[in-house]
């Protein structure tokens, strides 16, 4: 059984980069994929990295990370403001960040349409 | 953050520098020190990496100083820093494919989580970057991006490098795709293919 753990951004908003990492990583630890409300900055993704790294140990063997952003085509000034506007408010909400602990999530395999998780389990039948 | 801005808005402006210090990044197994080899074959003769089908053979930061290069009657000297591969899961198990001993391979993965580690604290301290993906390869990886998006947020210089363009499923126009915003220069570092462009390329990226 797969078990999704939902991390909403308020609870991660005021926390800084060592705790908000350190909060992710636990979860996963306890091989639960986690989906984060909100991309990760690229400094808290190389920092997950680092940390996840630090962890590994003969029970844990890593994450499988991805970001996922939105890309507006073809957007307007006014829409390009209210965006900002919007993310100075409540903080940068969009998109989504999937953390699998490496026991579960194989491989994250996406392309600009769609994202694939490859389970354990899956990619053993596959063989 | 901004003291790394401004040190880099004082070097542009202000001051020549007289060795670049050229990062190659990437996932591993891409081809970076296959790439550094390749450099220092064509300008010093001799290689700098060992490197090995392995996965996380480079697993400590090796530095090449004084190397210099010309191309188009323009002389630059780099300090060469070939980092190791960047992952985000390492288990010493996929070494035993290898017919590696146990003890060896968890000595190997413990090194590799080491060498993670390494690389990224050199991002701070670099003046360009080569990042090498391997062009048989999906781009779309989180570790390709992470790379990219960090040196995009200290405003360091960029090359993407499409190696492995010798292999059937090399395709650069995904990478292209991928990373429009950055210059992409295909290359076998293996074979030594259109280095000539990719020099061309290092050069621009310097500028």
């Amino acid at each position: 059984m797969l078990t999704l753990q939902f991390v909403p951004y308020f609870e991660l908003q005021n926390l800084d980069v060592d705790s908000k990492v350190d909060k992710l990583l636990d979860i996963a630890k306890t091989n639960k994929i986690v989906l984060v409300e909100g991309k990760l900055r690229p400094e808290e993704e190389s920092y997950l990295i680092q940390k996840t790294m630090m962890s590994i140990d003969k029970k844990f063997k890593g994450v499988e990370i991805c970001g996922v952003d939105y890309k507006r085509k073809n957007e307007q000034f006014i829409d390009v403001l209210k965006t900002s506007l919007a993310r100075l408010l409540l903080g940068n909400r969009e998109g989504f960040t999937i953390i699998g602990p490496a026991s579960i999530v194989r491989e994250i395999r996406r392309d600009p349409n769609k994202i694939e998780l490859l389970t354990s389990s899956v990619k053993k039948r596959r063989k | 953050m901004v003291f790394n801005l401004l040190k880099r808005f004082f070097n542009k402006f202000f001051k020549k520098k007289k060795h670049i210090k050229l990062g190659f990044y990437g996932p591993v197994n891409s081809g970076k020190s296959s790439l550094a080899n390749r450099i220092c074959k064509d300008w010093l003769g001799e290689e700098m990496s060992s490197v090995s089908n392995i996965p996380h053979e480079t697993r400590d930061v090796v530095i090449k100083e004084e190397v210099k290069m010309e191309n188009n009657g323009k002389e630059l000297k780099f300090n060469l820093v070939d980092t190791p591969g960047i992952a985000t899961k390492i288990d010493y198990e996929d070494f035993l494919k290898f017919n590696m001993k146990e003890k060896e391979a968890k000595e190997r993965a413990k090194e590799a989580t080491k060498g993670v580690i390494e690389s990224i604290k050199w991002l701070e301290d670099v003046d360009a970057v080569l990042v090498v993906l391997d062009s048989a390869k999906s781009p779309y990886d989180q570790v390709n991006i992470t790379i990219i998006g960090n040196l995009a947020a200290k405003d360091i210089p960029v090359l993407l490098v499409g190696n492995k363009i010798d292999l059937k499923g090399s395709n650069l126009k995904r990478i292209n795709n991928a990373f429009p915003q950055y210059k992409v220069v295909g290359v076998s570092a293996l074979e030594g293919k259109n280095m000539e462009e990719f020099y061309t390329e290092l050069f621009n990226l310097t500028d």
